[in-house]
């Protein structure tokens, strides 16, 4: 039976677009959590170190606190030498995740570029992904040992020894990291290629720039979130490789990655050395991963308003 | 201290105790774990220390040198010395007489051929033989008779126990090695992964970089050794798995080269599963000072050479304080523990040849203060740095990626701040620190720094070759692409004089006094070298294993054949 | 489908020859000596003589041709001969390391039995968790199954390899006791126990990295899933009665497993580089600990080799991976 025609419902105003992502964002429990974590912690890492200044010891007072468990006057115990750990973590903190996003950022737009060019040109495929199966089979540290050796004096000379080594570093592990984003983002845009509204959108003439950037960029969000993700993660680790292998920072300039494996050795003996460090990397992954689901979720309008 | 003693007693202990009744392979399997694997079972191919070690188990030399430091007979019969006419009065003939009987482990018997064989292998030019200098200054060497091997220096030799002395030195089968000689020796892999030896175990199985199996060599000289019938050297992971391996869960007997942190040792030892034994040689961890100038603003091929003196380190006062300031007893501590003592010394042993210099241990703030008052450094600016006519005291300060290291690079910096001095830190990658690539601005031979920290030694209880790396024309630069040993530029001419007059000395006192001399040359009187820490070997093994006497002077095994299990 | 895959095959010949040619400039260029653990004992003209004995002072052009032709002629030759007895490599210069002067294929040769086993089967394990949590994870997406499966997945790989694997050996090997903490790569399985034996040693790096693998691989899963099934076709596949097992299992994991397929892939090339550091941690000495130590020492004919491989399997599986894409998507068309 039919009704009588329902009145209709005052039109709402329409949301922005960004309104609409944030509703949606919001509703995703994980992504509101990792936000929440992502900003406490970079919070800590840039003002704590203003509200929480250790006392400076000298060395014959630092080592006659050195291996202390947590206290008040140390909340997260002091390490071999007497040093404070929650200050260090707190230094450390700003350059891991000051390197993790820089370095995936690099990593995403570099891939990202190649990706969209190889599934969208087949003349440039060929050649772009031999440049890919290239980088991949590379061997990193012989990489890095020689960008450092042909770069590093220069740079240290312009803008500092610690700034030096930061751009070193984020640049290296940003021309390594790209070529598994690429890959996806190459096989997402061949599939999209041959959609209908890609078809049709060819048919009637529209550039290609246009197409690539109104209809297969926001379409390929999807995965390259993903490897977004897992990027900042493997940037914050292979970081802390590097340091072992004392291509990173100078030695009294802590990474978490740093800290983690100056840590190993005391692991039965003192594990909180191990595991703050972990936690803090464990955690920043987590929060960015939550993130990014939720940024995915939003941004998909498929699902958006349902 | 107190622990160390500990150590020492129960050494003695284990050692002391009765092996009389032990017969061959009775006591099952001796199972040894290396951090670093070995790669090769001959000494003369090693590419390192470990090598060395694992062959001493199944090649053997002529004399040994025990933990004193003092010679012991394996395959000779006794030590050849001038009073016996072993070495002639001239000093340029050394005679060795073969034990009766020997054979090798594949049955046949050992003659003075093999060792002629040997030395030609090893002085082959062609041959790249890493343990060349045990042979340096050999003329000839001839088999006299099948038992008798007679080596003649090309002149007078002070020192002539160094062909076939010492696990640097075995004695290789002519037979199996023949085809092997010259450019062809690497190619041989059987023989320099499974070499037949006369030691007390014969290789039965070699993984490269891996696993090393080995059985009781069935034509050992002593019919009742040795004591296990199969051992296996395993290789890989790090020191704290291999101390964990013997000291906790008791996999394994014997763990060599346990560098762990010293609270991680005493933990381990509570464990009570196994012991740490410590022996001390000649390594000392120093700081060195760089006398030329390493400023990369002067033109490449004229940075860290004589041209250029250091502006900052060539005033001994400088340097004086920057030593004094150090706290060595602290560095020990938090380092290495039982594994080393502080030292001022770059000779630091044997005791006869170490000079009495402690002046330098005990930490002197206010008088380094008053030293860098006295040239001239004060801080003008109070910004914390002290400066004079304009240049601040600045100090790069590099070393290699190391836990350790590291440590030591951060409480020093933290001295240094206090004196008023601005550090920067480096950490070098070992390989490329030590690799001598004269492309690479990062050696220690190129020394672009003002000051580098690592680990030297000498390889012979006798300092000679060690001291005489001091010379003027020792100094690595462009002439002789990097490849020096005089890493601070070092240049006194009455240094010189005095190695050239070592070189000739032939009565024993006389050598030690001037060792001693030559080494407060360099250490007290010219602090052109900061020694640290002088630092033993530090090794594990488990408390059912008897019979380890570890050793600085020779390799770690060098009595593997009188171990046993302790029942 | 077919001229694609020739194609394709015959460009990856120039290209290898291309990216062996820039690995061996790159391993040349970079500094480090294969010297640097000889003791310092050791003076410099005794150090010359050993690098000439390596043939490490020759100019790079020249070693680059004879590693070229000793690794496409005389061990391929030598490999024929150990089959067929003949002596085709009589004489030759076969490709030696550095580091220990064994030749570098008789250490590959023992080496690979342990990469594959204990490498393969964590790969292995880690796709089988992987997809069907991936699957089922998508399928009630935000449910508790999918909670947990992403904070599975999250802790996988937030959580580096040598934290898992220290913590596993502590806990298990160490305080329990219950697996040994090296791993005895002598061992031979010839019955019962000894088969007990390898499994108990395989246990804790096969754990360690199984859950690195599965994270990563079940996320791609899922959000591959996701994507597809709201696509109109499965509301049509449902609308038609199909049940929903065919409407999952059947339909939509197809489509899905094209991003997988690729992550899969490109993962199986890394078996074989071995997980350096879970190798190094429980002393399965694989091919990775031996690339990195190879590094480590500059031994160059070695990383060469080793890095030449692993281009040549990575080109492989790239094309194996594309060939895939047409099989899976008919959609996509290479002609």
């Amino acid at each position: 039976m039919t009704d009588a025609p329902a009145v209709p419902a005052p039109p709402e105003k329409p949301a922005s677009a960004i309104h609409a992502i944030w509703r949606q964002f919001r509703t995703h429990k994980g992504a509101v959590f990792g936000l929440v974590v992502l900003t406490f912690l970079v919070l800590a890492v840039v003002v704590g170190p203003w509200l929480w200044t250790p006392e400076k010891l000298s060395v014959a007072k630092a080592l006659a606190v050195k291996n202390q468990s947590p206290s008040l006057r140390f909340p997260l115990g002091t390490d071999q030498l007497g040093r404070d750990m929650l200050s260090r973590m707190m230094q450390a903190g700003k350059v891991s995740l000051a390197v993790g996003f820089v370095a995936m950022i690099i990593a995403i737009t570099l891939g990202t570029l190649v990706g969209v060019l190889a599934g969208y040109y087949k003349r440039l495929d060929g050649p772009l992904m031999r440049l890919t199966d290239m980088f991949l089979a590379l061997p990193l540290v012989p990489l890095l040992l020689v960008m450092v050796m042909l770069f590093r004096d220069q740079i240290a000379r312009a803008i500092g020894p610690e700034l030096g080594a930061f751009t070193l570093i984020v640049l290296a592990i940003g021309i390594t990291s790209w070529m598994q984003a690429a890959r996806i983002v190459r096989g997402e845009v061949l599939a999209l290629k041959e959609r209908e509204y890609v078809l049709a959108a060819r048919s009637i003439g529209v550039a290609p720039r246009r197409i690539i950037l109104r209809h297969i960029l926001p379409n390929v969000v999807s995965p390259v979130m993903v490897a977004a993700t897992l990027g900042v993660a493997e940037a914050i680790i292979t970081e802390s490789a590097l340091s072992f292998l004392g291509l990173g920072f100078p030695p009294d300039f802590p990474t978490w990655g740093r800290l983690l494996f100056d840590g190993m050795q005391y692991i039965q003996l003192y594990p909180e050395r191990v595991i703050w460090p972990g936690l803090a990397i464990s955690l920043t992954v987590l929060s960015v991963n939550y993130i990014g689901d939720g940024l995915r979720d939003a941004l998909d309008p498929r699902i958006r308003g349902r | 201290m107190k622990l160390k003693t500990a150590l020492l007693g129960a050494a003695c202990a284990f050692v002391m105790a009765p092996a009389a009744f032990a017969e061959r392979g009775a006591d099952g399997e001796l199972k040894l774990t290396f951090p670093q694997a070995v790669s090769i079972m001959n000494p003369y191919l090693s590419s390192g220390t470990k090598d060395v070690i694992a062959s001493s188990m199944v090649v053997e030399p002529l004399a040994a040198i025990d933990d004193q430091g003092t010679l012991v007979t394996r395959l000779a019969t006794e030590i050849p010395t001038l009073e016996n006419g072993g070495v002639s009065a001239d000093l340029t003939s050394i005679t060795w007489k073969l034990q009766p009987g020997l054979m090798w482990s594949d049955g046949t018997p050992m003659t003075a051929d093999d060792a002629v064989f040997t030395a030609a292998y090893c002085m082959d030019p062609a041959g790249g033989c890493a343990q060349a200098t045990k042979y340096e200054g050999v003329a000839s060497v001839e088999a006299v008779d099948p038992t008798t091997i007679k080596i003649t220096f090309t002149g007078p030799k002070p020192n002539p126990y160094t062909a076939f002395v010492g696990s640097l030195s075995p004695i290789l089968q002519k037979a199996q090695f023949a085809a092997c000689t010259g450019a062809a020796a690497p190619t041989c892999t059987d023989a320099n992964n499974m070499p037949v030896g006369t030691g007390p175990f014969k290789v039965t199985g070699f993984a490269v970089n891996d696993t090393v199996t080995l059985e009781a060599n069935p034509n050992y000289r002593d019919p009742a050794k040795p004591a296990f019938a199969t051992a296996v050297i395993k290789g890989g992971g790090d020191a704290e798995g291999s101390a964990r391996a013997v000291m906790e869960t008791g996999e394994f007997d014997y763990a060599w080269n346990t560098q762990i942190p010293p609270d991680s040792q005493t933990a381990m030892s509570a464990a009570g599963k196994g012991q740490f034994v410590v022996a001390f040689g000649t390594l000392v961890e120093r700081i060195e000072m760089n006398m030329t100038d390493p400023s990369p603003d002067l033109p490449e091929g004229e940075r860290s050479t004589a041209k250029h003196p250091h502006p900052i380190l060539s005033d001994i006062k400088v340097r004086t304080a920057l030593s004094k300031a150090i706290d060595r007893a602290i560095l020990v501590e938090v380092g290495y523990g039982a594994g080393g003592k502080p030292t001022c010394n770059v000779i630091p042993g044997p005791d006869a040849w170490a000079s009495d210099n402690t002046g330098c241990i005990a930490q002197d703030m206010p008088g380094a203060m008053a030293l860098l008052d006295e040239a001239g450094w004060k801080d003008s600016d109070s910004d914390g740095i002290r400066d004079k006519d304009g240049k601040k005291l600045s100090i790069l300060y590099q070393t290699t990626v190391n836990p350790i290291r590291q440590d030591f690079q951060a409480l020093i910096k933290d001295w240094w701040t206090e004196l008023g001095v601005e550090v920067e830190l480096k950490a070098i990658d070992p390989g490329v620190f030590f690799g001598g690539d004269a492309g690479s601005p990062d050696t220690f031979q190129k020394f672009y720094a003002d000051v580098e920290m690592y680990a030297n030694n000498s390889d012979n209880p006798d300092p000679e070759t060690y001291l005489s790396q001091y010379q003027c024309k020792n100094a690595p630069s462009p002439e002789n692409q990097w490849q020096g040993e005089n890493m601070n530029r070092f240049c006194d001419p009455a240094y010189d004089a005095k190695v050239a007059e070592l070189g000739k000395t032939t009565d024993l006192a006389t050598r030690e006094k001037l060792a001693k001399e030559l080494n407060d040359m360099v250490t007290k009187d010219s602090m052109t070298v900061i020694p640290l820490v002088h630092r033993g070997t530090l090794s594990a093994h488990s408390n059912t294993l008897g019979g380890v006497i570890i050793n600085a002077w020779d390799s770690e095994l060098w009595n593997s054949a009188d171990w046993f299990r302790v029942k | 489908m077919l001229t694609f895959t020739l194609r394709r095959l015959l460009i990856a010949i120039p290209t290898l020859l291309f990216i062996s040619l820039v690995i061996f400039l790159l391993v040349d260029l970079a500094p480090g000596s294969p010297l640097s653990d000889i003791p310092l004992t050791v003076p410099p003209d005794v150090r010359r003589k050993m690098i000439e004995a390596l043939g490490a002072d020759q100019p790079v052009f020249v070693r680059y041709v004879l590693w070229l032709r000793q690794f496409f002629y005389v061990e391929p030759a030598y490999l024929f001969d150990s089959w067929f007895g003949t002596s085709w490599a009589e004489g030759e210069q076969r490709l030696l390391s550095w580091q220990s002067r064994s030749p570098v294929f008789t250490i590959i040769g023992q080496r690979l039995p342990q990469t594959l086993t204990v490498i393969g089967t964590a790969y292995l394990v880690g796709v089988l968790i992987a997809l069907p949590i991936g699957i089922y994870s998508a399928y009630r997406q935000y449910s508790a199954f999918d909670q947990f499966g992403t904070l599975f997945a999250m802790i996988g790989f937030s959580v580096p390899t040598f934290f898992s694997g220290t913590l596993l050996i502590i806990v298990f090997a160490v305080w329990l006791g219950w697996f040994p903490t090296k791993y005895n790569t002598q061992l031979e399985v010839v019955d019962w126990s000894t088969f007990v034996e390898q499994l108990r040693q395989m246990a804790l790096p096969v754990m360690t990295l199984g859950l690195a693998n599965a994270a990563a691989i079940s996320r791609y899963m899922r959000s591959s899933m996701l994507d597809n099934m709201s696509m109109d076709y499965v509301r049509t596949a449902r609308a038609k009665g199909m049940s929903e097992r065919t409407v999952v299992l059947k339909h939509v994991l197809r489509n899905s497993m094209i991003p997988v397929v690729t992550v899969i892939a490109l993962g199986i090339p890394s078996i074989f580089g071995g997980a350096i550091i879970t190798e190094n941690l429980f002393g399965v000495n694989g091919i990775g600990a031996a690339l990195i130590g190879a590094i480590n020492a500059s031994d160059l004919p070695m990383v060469q080799t080793l890095a030449f491989i692993f281009a040549v399997l990575i080109v492989v599986f790239n094309l194996i991976a594309d060939v895939l894409y047409g099989f899976l998507d008919p959609r996509i068309r290479y002609d």
